[in-house]
């Protein structure tokens, strides 16, 4: 066989578009990396745009455009690659598919580990190259006592996406890339004002990329038949209403209930056996443990006894002291010193070390609690 | 080494054709509709082109020449110009189902127009009956459009016998030659077509021109209004350097032809055989012999033709999977969809597509380079998500079955329908 000499380390940049990956790939250049830019294009070429939405999210028609526009300026290949389908599955299906029963689902943390560096790692190695890299704040380190790959916060601790990205494998670690990991973010706006990419100035995206601002209408478009709807109930067991299918709810919600109530009701609990929404005060959404599962461990192979770290069960929030300790049936519970509000069955779980909170140990997928609800504070 | 094989979306532009259009670039800039000095240089050399061109179809009258900006737009031409001037006469066209788009989207345009389009199916060769064109012609039938040499298969269709046909039952006929045009003989006679389109920069002229021949009283309406160039059948300032580049071109390409296409067939041939016997799973798609020289299409079941084309990509080679059209797009071909494939299969599928210039050496490049990257590719593939990690970022769903694996015979049942 012939040895692909000119393809020796080549990297697969994954561009969304956007500005964080468009500096990844600058920087890779600047270093002399042998790169190639790829734009995942996850809906139909021809979608009908809603004219009153700003669908320049990632991976949009526009974001298609301005990924080949910088790759053409950094003077480096870039290929669009059909993912329609992919993404449908992956991603769409899993995200429906959670919130029908009862979850709130993280479609990006599917979308790192299935796509960018599932399938399009895979696609890369096809191709002769060794590495993808991507645009994600987060910094990879080799555990110099257990020699296992380590994922790190972001040098921005304002911009840290480690959360998204807890579910990657060490062979998938070994592969990756995360040029910006060690940026601030106004350092990466320089760099692309410096190199003059169109894209320096282009806003952070934050939402979910197939359903901007609100994932209802969508929702209700994909999987409308699915949406039954059912009773609220409270804590008492009392019916206090009717709810449009669980689909639409998530816990912590607490406009568009339609319930009189003197006090403030909240969204609880979302029971997809009984198709119930169920409802309490601002107290009933407190608690203090919480059942993690489908895990993957990052600084260790394994958990094997309970462990002091900082958890984050949601993105946008401060990691909370607790103790994550193994349990039955290839879970762990996770406790926390203080209460947690507003715990979402479907959002990750992901785990720092207590002493040294840049380090990821390892995370999972929260799930309701149907054995011991512990409800309590 | 740089190996090109995607002549069929387009090829280089041949220095002597450039050499040829130049003067009409620069000094020689008049305008062909012109009464004075200038007008009447660029009119005669728009006037030799159109001779070279109808000469070049079997056809001895230049005025049966329409030059276009294109092949796309010549078809368009035909089909929606005979529409609209015989609609009187009946509302009914028939094409086949592996049509290039210009002429599937202009039948669908004139579909929604009212018109009633027959779309004839293929054999699993690619290969089309013309007794099924007889019996698809119907009393209101007003146009056939058929096309000479498939753009991604190669495969050709019996354009002489569905002629006689044609004729026979007094309905016009249209055929889309752009990819036959100066590679294979093409008379108009012997054809017995009343329209035929070509493009310039298929056989190495310039791109955005092309001509439509167009018999002697046959029934047209103009698509671009204006002034009265080209017989008022199309309006628009001449494209002089265009039309003298279709002329110089046509030219280089008849001087050739037989050689070139002997040439082009006889490596095509090495390649297509070099691949199918590496055991890379490779099977041919459309007839063996009866194609243009210069086409093959081959599919590696199991494998997506846009990965295999990126990787050749990354090493030097141009290929392509289908109209360049559909690239980008990649819609899976609607061609070899109407040849019975199943989508995954036709998703496999390469279109290598030579050109006169094309080499022994660029042949054997592919076949030094192909096999080891099929047989990787398939490595991983048959690893499926191997790099995936254990801790699935949500509920576990069963993945779809791997795609048959390299030792699966061509023409063994595909595993999966999806």
């Amino acid at each position: 066989m012939t040895r692909d000499h000119h393809l020796e380390g080549l990297t697969v940049v994954a561009m969304s578009g956007g500005v964080d990956s468009a500096v990844a790939a600058a920087l890779l250049v600047r270093q002399g990396v042998p790169a190639v830019g790829v734009t995942l294009r996850v809906w139909p070429s021809q979608r009908p745009v809603d004219p009153g939405e700003r669908f320049d999210s990632c991976c949009s028609p526009a974001a298609v455009d301005d990924a080949r526009a910088v790759a053409a300026a950094l003077g480096i290949r870039h290929y669009v690659l059909n993912y329609e389908a992919e993404f449908d599955r992956e991603v769409v299906q899993y995200f429906t598919d959670a919130y029908l029963a009862g979850e709130t689902p993280n479609p990006c943390v599917a979308c790192n580990a299935r796509l960018k560096f599932g399938s399009l790692l895979n696609r890369a190695r096809g191709w002769g190259a060794t590495r993808v890299a991507t645009g994600h704040y987060a910094r990879i380190a080799r555990d110099p006592a257990s020699g296992r790959l380590l994922l790190r916060r972001a040098a921005d601790p304002r911009k840290d996406q480690s959360y998204f990205l807890y579910s990657l494998s060490q062979a998938q670690l070994g592969a990756a890339l995360f040029p910006v990991g060690h940026l601030p973010k106004e350092e990466t706006r320089r760099i692309a004002a410096e190199l003059g990419l169109a894209v320096a100035g282009k806003p952070d995206s934050q939402e979910v990329c197939f359903a901007p601002k609100d994932y209802r209408p969508y929702l209700r478009q994909r999987a409308g038949a699915g949406i039954t709807p059912g009773v609220i109930r409270d804590t008492a067991g009392t019916v206090r209403g009717q709810h449009q299918g669980l689909a639409l709810y998530t816990v912590g919600q607490r406009r568009g209930l339609g319930l009189g109530n003197p006090r403030p009701l909240y969204v609880i609990d979302l029971d997809p056996a009984t198709n119930e929404v169920v409802v309490g005060e601002d107290r009933d959404l407190w608690t203090r443990t919480v059942w993690v599962e489908a895990l993957n461990w990052i600084a260790v192979p394994t958990l094997e006894a309970p462990r002091r770290v900082l958890a984050k069960i949601r993105y946008a929030q401060e990691a909370a002291a607790a103790v994550v300790a193994p349990a039955g049936g290839g879970g762990v519970s996770l406790t926390f010193d203080a209460p947690q509000r507003a715990v979402a069955p479907g959002q990750v779980a992901a785990f720092y070390d207590a002493a040294d909170p840049d380090l990821l140990v390892g995370g999972g997928t929260i799930r309701r609690q149907t054995a011991a609800p512990d409800q309590g504070a | 080494m740089k190996v090109y094989l995607d002549h069929n979306a387009t090829t280089p532009l041949d220095a002597k054709v450039l050499a040829a259009m130049l003067p009409y670039l620069t000094e020689r800039f008049g305008n062909a509709s012109s009464l004075h000095a200038w007008g009447q240089e660029a009119r005669q050399a728009m006037e030799a082109a159109r001779t070279t061109v109808a000469r070049a179809l079997g056809s001895r009258d230049k005025d049966t020449i329409v030059f276009t900006g294109g092949g796309t737009e010549a078809d368009n031409l035909a089909l929606v110009g005979v529409a609209l001037a015989q609609q009187a006469h009946g509302r009914h066209l028939i094409v086949s189902s592996v049509e290039h788009h210009a002429v599937l989207h202009a039948a669908a345009f004139l579909g929604r127009q009212g018109f009633e389009v027959t779309r004839l199916p293929v054999d699993a060769e690619g290969l089309l009956d013309p007794e099924a064109v007889r019996q698809a012609i119907r009393p209101d039938t007003v146009l056939v459009s058929l096309m000479h040499g498939n753009n991604e298969t190669g495969v050709l269709f019996p354009v002489a016998a569905i002629g006689r046909i044609c004729r026979e039952r007094r309905v016009t006929l249209h055929c889309d030659a752009v990819q036959s045009y100066g590679k294979l003989p093409l008379d108009v006679e012997a054809l017995q077509v009343d329209l035929l389109s070509v493009s310039a920069h298929k056989i190495h002229g310039p791109k955005g021109v092309g001509a439509l021949y167009i018999r002697r009283g046959t029934r047209m309406q103009p698509l671009l209004h204006g002034g009265a160039q080209e017989r008022s059948r199309r309006a628009g300032t001449e494209n002089v350097a265009g039309a003298v580049g279709l002329a110089a071109a046509t030219t280089l390409a008849l001087q050739d032809q037989a050689a070139a296409a002997e040439r082009m067939a006889e490596l095509r041939d090495r390649l297509e055989q070099g691949l199918l016997a590496a055991a890379l799973g490779a099977v041919r798609n459309g007839h063996p012999t009866q194609r243009l020289p210069h086409t093959s299409n081959l599919a590696f079941p199991g494998l997506e033709a846009e990965s295999l084309i990126l990787a050749l990509d990354l090493q030097g080679i141009a290929v392509s999977s289908g109209a360049a059209c559909s690239s980008g797009a990649l819609e899976p071909s609607h061609v070899l969809a109407a040849m019975g494939q199943p989508r995954h299969r036709a998703e496999s599928a390469i279109r290598f597509s030579l050109g006169r210039g094309s080499t022994a050496e660029e042949i054997d490049r592919v076949l030094e380079v192909l096999p080891p990257l099929v047989a990787r590719m398939r490595r991983l593939h048959s690893g499926g998500h191997a790099v995936s990690g254990q801790g699935a970022a949500a509920p576990g769903r069963p993945r779809p079955e791997a795609e048959s694996g390299p030792e699966g015979p061509p023409g063994t049942p595909e595993p999966r329908a999806a």
